[in-house]
């Protein structure tokens, strides 16, 4: 792995990252040098800063193996379900200003804050309807007209409302990919998190369950902080505020979508927008 | 210069790719006669079971033998009711299944979910070498130390009686029990814990919750497993529960069970032919019934319960 962002191209001097501009934004977080260490000793995130705006999505973009999905499970400290990860610095969130990533921050704590989305489909074994109750069970909730109806407002939510209303008790295994993963979406959604991750969502579903699935997140993120990671560059640019340009660890580029995709500053966002690698 | 590779034209003129088929041939063939062999053994078994028992129930009416309550094949008023027998049977393999499934699946969970590699890897080897003690080990064991020890804390439990040896086979079970339903557990793919935690679950909670009905298809087999196992063990109840076809539904008495029974009948000089000697192979066909019928019930359970990761 090379680690100087110089390696892949000896003749270029490209200059150092850019530090994201101060917002004026309301915020729901910041991450302040953010390090993470894999394991294995692995400097996956190096020195990563950037805002994350209240009520809005921010989009994780850069080539395969940058980084992404590392910084996002940060977020909601899937790294500690595996022994030996490693955070340095801090994740605030905000208002109240606690730090997520702090020693003494209860991993499952974090989690019941934030709510994540992944690559994959990961429907449970169950019906449709305990699916999206099971993040409602977990908070102690057990009455039946309270979880009737925080499941109708999820899956309406999630755009997946009228499909399934009249099969609430099937198995989820038998819808199709696109709608297990709005339904996955629901289940994240149904406990009010208070921000959504999304790692690539849609990576695994044809062009026309992508289309749903970004118009929903678009309708979510007028409501819900929302960070999502992405390969898609035109999904980033549809979707998102705020764009963070990531490579080989590092955070190259912050900014409003609109200015990443028109007028990049730095010339390693240049390149991976106008496709030359990645 | 020839290339040192050969084509494909080289290998059929040098006789490689007749050779090749030649072994896969034989292979096929070898593979086809084992099959054929065991689906053979397995149907002679069956069809002398069924043939045996056949002259018996000409002479014992097959609703008499399921129902009658006397078991009593060699005395001069004999008597075919084969209810103590199964109604023991029946006892020790629920009795056994008591013990073995909620421990089972505690420690399949705790070894799939909590503990670390080295200690999974200590204890499954461990639990496995348990399965390398010898029956008739474990019947000595219920009689001489287990009975005797209980008998200070369960008021009346006979020396000879079905509930020591139903506990020791629930611990003679465990390890398979363990063994089926933590490979279960370990099948069920991350990326659903990876869900149960981000939706800020604990770890029992994603064990109970998500995992657990997850596998269920492949913990059920482990329980069928281990209850066909129970049904069909005979060392430790012919040692421990005795040969008393007593019909009863304490298990603080002694009483035999079907295994036990064919055991103790193996082992006499009955006559061949004779009526007594043919209640070897009616209660060996019941026998058979019961574990083929759980075997199906398992199957059914199985598909409902099959998950489509
Ligand atoms: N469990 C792990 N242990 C060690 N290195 C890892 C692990 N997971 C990912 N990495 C490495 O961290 C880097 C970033 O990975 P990731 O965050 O998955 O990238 P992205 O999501 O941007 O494709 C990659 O180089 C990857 O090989
Ligand atoms: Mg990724």
């Amino acid at each position: 792995m090379p680690n100087t962002i110089a390696a892949d191209r000896p003749s270029d001097t490209l200059p150092p990252p850019l530090r994201p501009e101060p917002e004026s934004a309301p915020l729901r977080a910041t991450i302040e040098n953010f390090n993470f260490y894999y394991a294995d000793g692995f400097h996956a995130i190096r020195n990563v800063s950037m805002p994350i705006l209240d009520r809005q999505v921010t989009a994780l973009i850069g080539p395969s193996g940058c980084g992404k999905s590392t910084l996002l499970r940060a977020l909601n400290r899937m790294h500690d379900l595996y022994p030996g990860n490693r955070y340095e610095g801090r994740i605030t969130l905000l208002p109240e200003g606690t730090n997520l990533i702090g020693r003494e921050m209860d991993p499952v704590m974090v989690r019941l804050r934030i709510g994540m989305v992944f690559q994959k489909p990961n429907p449970f074994p169950k019906s449709i309807y305990e699916n999206v109750a099971a993040g409602l069970r977990v908070r102690g909730i057990s009455d039946r007209r309270v979880i009737d109806e925080a499941v109708e407002i999820a899956l309406r939510r999630a755009a997946i409302w009228d499909e399934t209303k009249d099969r609430l008790h099937k198995s989820a295994y038998e819808l199709s990919g696109g709608q297990q993963q709005r339904l996955c979406i629901a289940r994240a959604l149904a406990p009010n998190p208070e921000i959504l991750l999304l790692d690539e969502p849609t990576s695994a579903l044809d062009p026309i369950a992508t289309a749903k699935i970004e118009e929903l997140i678009d309708e979510i993120g007028k409501e819900t902080t929302v960070v999502i990671v992405t390969h898609n560059m035109q999904q980033a640019s549809r979707i998102s505020a705020r764009t963070a340009f990531m490579y080989l660890g590092e955070l190259i580029e912050f900014g409003e979508t609109s200015q990443i995709f028109t007028n990049p500053r730095h010339p390693r966002t240049e390149h991976y927008i106008t496709g030359r690698y990645g | 210069m020839p290339s040192p590779i050969p084509t494909a034209d080289d290998l059929i003129r040098n006789g490689y790719i007749r050779r090749r088929r030649a072994i896969g041939t034989m292979m096929a063939l070898i593979m086809f006669a084992c099959a054929a062999l065991s689906v053979f053994v397995t149907t002679a078994i069956v069809v002398i079971l069924v043939e045996e028992s056949w002259m018996f129930f000409r002479e014992v009416p097959i609703l008499d033998f399921l129902t009658g309550t006397m078991w009593t094949p060699v005395f001069t008023d004999a008597q075919f009711g084969v209810l103590p027998l199964l109604v023991s049977t029946l006892q020790v393999a629920f009795l056994a299944l008591l013990i073995a499934i909620p421990m089972g699946t505690v420690m399949a969970i705790y070894l799939s979910e909590y503990a670390s590699t080295a200690v999974r890897e200590t204890i499954k080897p461990a639990l496995e070498l348990l399965e390398a003690v010898p029956t008739v080990v474990y019947g000595y064991f219920a009689l001489i130390v287990m009975t005797p020890f209980l008998q200070k804390f369960i008021p009346g439990l006979a020396g000879i009686n079905l509930l020591v040896p139903s506990i020791i086979l629930g611990i003679m079970i465990l390890p398979y029990v363990v063994s089926v339903s933590e490979d279960a557990m370990r099948a069920v793919p991350n990326g659903l814990r990876e869900g149960a935690y981000a939706l800020g679950m604990s770890r029992w909670q994603v064990a109970f919750r998500v995992v657990l009905p997850g596998a269920m298809s492949g913990v059920t087999a482990a329980y069928i497993l281990g209850m066909s196992r129970a049904v069909g063990e005979t060392m430790v109840v012919a040692i421990a529960a005795g040969q008393n076809p007593n019909l009863t539904f304490d298990p603080r008495e002694g009483a035999a069970t079907i295994t036990a029974y064919i055991v103790q009948m193996s082992l006499g000089d009955l006559p061949r032919g004779t009526l007594a000697y043919s209640t070897i192979f009616s209660t060996g066909l019941l026998l058979f019934v019961i574990t083929l019928m759980f075997n199906i019930a398992g199957f059914y359970l199985r598909k409902r319960f099959r998950e489509v990761y």
